[in-house]
């Protein structure tokens, strides 16, 4: 089995690419490229992402036929994605961080920023934070409810169907940190430095 | 509910642990990935380096730790020290580092935690203060502490709160390696400054200390070096004890 992690220049990925070859170790062939035969040929695909919703749209979007190629792998062919952080994010239709961004749509809903109630709540959310989980999903199989999961973010996706949601975690407000739609899933926190209970999110992805 | 985090910190220098009192008379105290590991077994929220390395031949030591150890520990990895320039920070995070704590740089040149932050995100960019009292305010010091820079603490972090700093972490020195506590009124008073996280340092000496950083400082996060290095207290007691408190921690 191959599991693609997108390389396209979204700041840091070498502790997703640490945490997946930890967890894969010899069984499971994780590559790291932007190579869009590669992508397409692959069983799972993961989209990083770091920085601004802005800056990731525009980073997947410099890599030419990066956003077609993705959108065949998850809306024709349905083959299984996993969204960590901004790569979830991106799933919206739409973005306002820095500025107005057009998402991929895969989920329609909005990014905005989490609201910090007039400087209650500290932004970005940093830590460790527990998860409810609303929803069976399959990457969360074996993993408690309420299990910490790491946040480092200050904006949060608001999906239209609340039936994606898969968990929310408790802040300012109920925060949207797991979703599964089909074939999409994607995480707000990052599994990649969630410690064990983290890498079990990822053993559930790749044995998906 | 967000958690109150307990980050234990290593000092290394030429690839090796060592913790200064008052930055000199070091101890040599062994192997920083190791260390590292056993921290993050113990429950560690996040972990931090700090690179002591003086010789610039020596300098590349770290990055063959923060490589190593960011294959074996699946938690937050900090790493701060002698970091110039958005090449330096760059390096790092490809080998594995999470975060960047910059110090003496952003003091000379604050535009080096704009660009970064623009560059590789907010998330990574944690801008580490090191501020002694001077009568009723605090001055900012740079190179371990060696230069005063004459420069306002707490005007000082708002505006790396500006530029894009995610967090800071704040030092006191009169307290740094004294294990008398946390200056609180200096982590209190930064806290309610900014609207970022502040993760308390310098002084630490008991498990009460913590509690105070978190209830009398408001700090997110709490960071100390000798209390567990020295095997005086393991992280499991410490987040123990802050829950015997009702301090909200992961355990």
């Amino acid at each position: 089995m191959n599991v693609t992690i997108v390389d396209y220049n979204s700041g840091n990925i070498s502790s997703v690419i640490n945490s997946f070859k930890e967890v894969a170790k010899d069984k499971v062939n994780i590559e790291v490229t932007s190579d869009l035969n590669k992508i397409k040929s692959s069983d799972k695909v993961v989209l990083p992402g770091q920085g601004s919703f802005k800056s990731c749209v525009d980073a997947l979007n410099n890599i030419n036929g990066l956003v077609d190629t993705l959108n065949e792998f998850v809306i024709n062919n349905k083959k299984p994605l996993l969204g960590i952080c901004v790569g979830l994010q991106m799933f919206a239709d739409i973005g306002f961080e820095e500025t107005e961004t057009k998402g991929l749509g895969w989920i329609s809903g909005k990014v905005s920023k989490i609201d910090n109630l007039n400087g209650k709540y500290k932004l970005p959310h940093i830590g460790w934070n527990q998860i409810n989980i609303v929803k069976e999903s399959k990457i969360f199989k074996d993993i408690e409810n309420n299990s910490h999961m790491y946040f480092v973010h200050s904006y949060e996706f608001i999906p239209n169907d609340k039936n994606v949601i898969s968990a929310t975690t408790a802040y300012s407000s109920k925060i949207v940190c797991a979703v599964e739609k089909e074939n999409i899933f994607g995480t707000q926190f990052h599994p990649e430095k969630s410690d064990k209970i983290g890498l079990q999110v990822i053993k559930n992805f790749i044995n998906l | 509910m967000l958690k109150n985090r307990i980050i234990p910190c290593l000092d290394v220098k030429n690839g090796r642990v060592v913790k200064g009192i008052n930055f000199v008379d070091l101890k040599d105290a062994g192997d920083p990935v190791e260390q590292a590991k056993i921290y993050s077994d113990g429950g560690a929220d996040e972990i931090c380096f700090l690179d002591i390395t003086a010789s610039n031949e020596n300098r590349d030591t770290i990055y063959d730790v923060v490589e190593k150890t960011s294959k074996k520990c699946f938690v937050p990895l900090t790493v701060g020290g002698g970091i110039r320039s958005i090449e330096d920070i760059n390096k790092l995070l490809n080998c594995g580092a999470d975060k960047v704590s910059i110090n003496t740089a952003a003091v000379q040149n604050p535009e080096v935690v704009l660009e970064s932050s623009k560059k590789f995100g907010s998330q990574c960019i944690v801008v580490a203060i090191d501020a002694k009292k001077n009568l009723d305010k605090w001055v900012i010091f740079t190179h371990g502490g060696r230069n005063n820079t004459g420069i306002d603490a707490i005007e000082f972090s708002k505006k790396m709160e500006d530029r894009g700093a995610g967090e800071l972490l704040v030092t006191s020195m009169d307290r740094d390696g004294t294990q008398v506590g946390y200056d609180i009124e200096l982590m209190s008073k930064i806290s309610s400054k900014v609207n970022i996280p502040v993760i308390a340092s310098g002084g630490v000496g008991n498990l009460d200390h913590l509690v105070d950083g978190i209830k009398l400082g408001n700090a997110s996060a709490v960071l100390a070096a000798s209390i567990f290095h020295y095997g005086k207290h393991s992280v499991k007691e410490a987040k123990e004890y802050l829950d015997s408190k009702g301090i909200p921690v992961r355990i």
